[in-house]
């Protein structure tokens, strides 16, 4: 199963890109899934995204509580946010 | 109501877009606040050379239609329009649009300032300011979230 992936502003460069996509054998829990993730981009990846700042956002709505990321589902780590 | 979100890197024209105001309006309308935010060129005292705006389509619009939601059911209004600029600019250049029209000035003024703290606090945009001492990302000040935890705490507020 393809899993996509985005990473906003400064996470972006912390991570140094800013979308891949991760094939996985089967769904994971979101912890599981940025450990997953950390492999491929290094432990200061795992850092950046488990920041207490960091919101993550499964197909475009923003997490609460426990998440299951399964096939075809696009995961974004967003930053905190500012407009106006 | 009516709602509009656009999310662009062109500039905008707020003539133009008053003027469409009035023309797709009913004789209802009797108020019209608008709001322009402006890119200021310098920050603590250090000249800002470029502001860097990134967005996260789809999820950057329903942010804002959720905001203007917020606020139609607090006050009457008939027609919002908010345009929000993304991609580089430079200090003095328009980034953002708050068109709110109501019966009533009350609502109006304060639809539109409401909508204006919530999209510094609530809105998905990251911002860099780009300075002669280096590049940053900024974030909403703790000013911003005070302004938007009065709305949520004086819901009577009108």
């Amino acid at each position: 199963m393809t899993v996509r992936v985005l990473f906003f502003a400064s996470l972006k460069e912390a991570v140094g890109c800013e979308s891949l996509s991760i094939d996985l054998p089967e769904q994971l829990e979101l912890s599981a899934f940025i450990d997953r993730l950390a492999e491929q981009l290094g432990a200061h990846a795992h850092q950046a995204l488990t920041s207490e700042s960091v919101r993550v956002a499964v197909n475009q709505e923003l997490r609460n509580g426990p998440q299951v990321i399964s096939d075809g589902d696009e995961v974004a780590f967003l930053p905190p946010v500012t407009g106006g | 109501m009516k709602l509009e979100v656009r999310v662009q890197e062109a500039d905008f024209d707020i003539a133009a877009e008053y003027s469409a105001l009035r023309n797709r309006a009913g004789g209802g309308l009797g108020a019209v606040a608008t709001f322009i935010g402006l890119v200021r060129d310098r920050h603590d005292g250090d000249l800002v050379s470029t502001l860097y705006l990134e967005h996260y389509p789809g999820m950057t619009e329903r942010s804002i239609e959720a905001i203007a939601t917020k606020a139609a059911a607090r006050w009457p209004l008939q027609d919002v329009l908010v345009i929000h600029r993304v991609g580089a600019l430079g200090g003095a250049e328009q980034i953002v649009y708050v068109q709110v029209a109501s019966g009533h000035r009350d609502a109006a003024f304060a639809g539109a300032a409401f909508i204006m703290d919530y999209l510094k606090t609530d809105a998905v945009f990251w911002k860099r300011e780009d300075r002669n001492s280096g590049s940053r990302w900024i974030e909403s000040t703790r000013e911003d979230l005070l302004r938007r935890r009065n709305w949520d705490a004086d819901p009577k507020q009108e």
